[in-house]
């Protein structure tokens, strides 16, 4: 059995009514970058929340090394050294940009005041806005701001969902630029509709149509698929 | 500039009913409208963080402010019978027995908060009409009980006679109660802002009460919080009822229920989640209702609803409230 950090099996997933994932599986391999693509409502959010514990599966399983994890509530899964970056940033407005991530920091020691300076590094507009309120960042700091809270943890997986949503090109460039930096440092399980950032970044794709996986491989192999494309992504 | 905005126009309202009125009256009503808008903040600073934190209606605050006012009284009775501490001319006599009636208070009703957070609360996080239904019985179970321990009748709370009668300061008549409540007021409302503004916990809470989803996905048991923060807010009405009793040198079996209403409004005016919110929100239906009722006593009910149309119309999040 090849190494797998993450393994979701043929998970279900309900919201009210609404049967919204049918079946999603996929092995994330350790210290890789996994996208996964799909159109608006295909089930890529809802995958991240499931794994995350914000949604409980009606069916199927999550393994985090090996130990299932889908019945544990989501403060328990973040202990595990899984950090997320929900869609919309998830910043906390009314406190400063320094309590966002001090709150997130589960531990203030000297390996978490390492990563926050490393991090800070790599955000310089942290930095220089660290006590304004964060809702008076940008959106692009703001998008910075999300991903650093998930990086002040020694977390193993960063699970990052639509980091480039609503932002200007030249701060997707940036933002593509700091997550290779992360990816020495975690294994990234990323959604993202921006296909050239995706593609700038992952190394293993998985197709989530209609709630179910529907293909997986390597990037490159779907960068030269054109057919798969056109079929499940419309370019 | 922004945020200090509602504060300046709250304080030009207030002195617009010195046209009605001698300054000497004026003061008077000010110092009894501070005092029960320090009570009412009491009770709803805790409404508004059990709200703000974990979205959960509490019908049942009012009947813990009630059992805060039992409890108290009768601790206070106890003393007074046994040595006679609330008659005595003794500062320390009187000091001690206020301390023992708040101490009983709070050990009652942080009981009480955590008894009914775990077994009725817990079951109907974020279902709005269940934990309505659910605290409205709990209320009536919890008021019977006190007909049942204490009887159905109101009872006279003894008051510790330093904090009996007035002052005379510059021909202003002062009664001593109001300034106690005052000064109360004032020291929960610093040690809330402290504990929520300088510790980690405090921080966790303001993260929660913003977004109570990423707080735990951030791995923040919010449940343990909000145990503490319902219990907190329990020792809060508890305080706020004794408080009343002293006031109004009274207990009844119904008086928690009547100053939930005022609490909820003050929570709205305030805006969900905020402290600030509360105690200006308080301070201004306390003030407001003490100047009608004295200028036009039969809209003095109306006014504070009133306030709250006006300041939702003008700010639908509340005085301090952040959009969520």
């Amino acid at each position: 059995m090849d190494t797998t950090i993450l393994e979701v099996e043929d998970l279900h997933t309900h919201i009210g009514q609404h049967h919204i994932l049918q079946g999603v599986s996929l092995r994330i391999r350790p210290d890789a970058v996994t996208v996964l693509l799909g159109r608006n409502g295909a089930g890529k959010t809802t995958t991240m929340r499931t794994i995350m514990g914000v949604l409980h599966p009606t069916r199927g399983a999550v393994r985090f090394d090996g130990r299932p994890i889908h019945h544990l509530p989501p403060y328990e899964i973040a202990r595990l050294g899984i950090g997320y970056v929900p869609e919309g940033q998830g910043i906390f407005g009314t406190l400063t940009v320094d309590e966002n991530l001090r709150v997130a920091a589960l531990a203030e020691d000297a390996a978490s005041g390492r990563r926050l300076k490393q991090i800070l590094d790599l955000f310089p507009d942290l930095d220089r806005f660290r006590h304004a309120r964060a809702a008076t960042l940008s959106g692009g700091q703001k998008q910075m701001l999300s991903i650093a809270r998930a990086f002040v943890n020694p977390n193993r997986l960063l699970l990052i969902d639509e980091p480039s949503k609503g932002l200007a090109p030249i701060i997707v460039l940036h933002l593509v630029d700091a997550l290779r930096a992360m990816k020495q440092h975690a294994t990234v399980l990323l959604v993202e509709q921006n296909f050239a950032m995706a593609s700038a970044l992952a190394d293993d794709f998985y197709l989530i149509d209609d709630g179910r996986t529907v293909r997986h491989g390597s990037m490159a192999s779907l960068a030269a698929d054109h057919e798969l494309k056109k079929k499940y992504l419309g370019i | 500039m922004k945020a200090r905005a509602p504060l300046l126009v709250a304080l030009a309202v207030l002195l617009l009913p010195l046209v009605f009125m001698d300054l000497r009256t004026y003061l008077t009503l000010t110092v009894a409208g501070l005092a029960m808008g320090m009570l009412i903040f009491l009770v709803a600073a805790g409404l508004t963080l059990i709200f703000g934190l974990m979205d959960v209606l509490n019908f049942a605050h009012g009947a813990l402010f009630s059992w805060g006012a039992y409890a108290g009284f009768s601790a206070a009775v106890l003393l007074e019978r046994r040595w006679g501490w609330a008659a005595s001319p003794s500062v320390a006599a009187n000091g001690l027995l206020l301390l023992a009636a708040i101490a009983v208070a709070v050990v009652v009703t942080v009981g009480l908060g955590v008894l009914l957070e775990r077994i009725i609360v817990r079951p109907v996080y974020g279902q709005h009409l269940f934990q309505i239904l659910i605290t409205l019985g709990a209320t009536i179970v919890l008021e019977e009980l006190i007909r049942i321990v204490w009887g159905p009748n109101d009872q006279v709370m003894p008051v510790p006679a330093t904090i009996q009668g007035s002052w005379d300061v510059a021909d202003v008549v002062v009664l001593r109660v109001p300034v106690v409540a005052i000064g109360l007021g004032l020291a929960v409302y610093a040690g809330m802002q402290a504990l929520l503004n300088r510790t980690r916990i405090g921080l966790i809470v303001r993260a929660g009460v913003e977004n109570g989803e990423m707080i735990q996905v951030m791995g923040h048991n919010i449940y343990r919080y909000f145990t503490g923060v319902f219990a907190a807010g329990s020792a809060l009405a508890g305080v706020g009822g004794l408080m009343w009793a002293i006031f109004s040198q009274s207990v009844r079996p119904t008086m928690g229920g009547e100053q939930l209403i005022f609490a909820f409004i003050v929570v709205i005016i305030g805006g969900l989640g905020s402290v600030t919110g509360s105690l200006v929100g308080a301070l201004l239906v306390g003030l407001s209702y003490n100047y009608v009722a004295y200028l036009v006593p039969k809209a003095a009910i109306g006014v504070t609803m009133a306030l709250m149309v006006i300041v939702l119309l003008l700010r639908p999040t509340g005085l301090y409230g952040a959009a969520k």
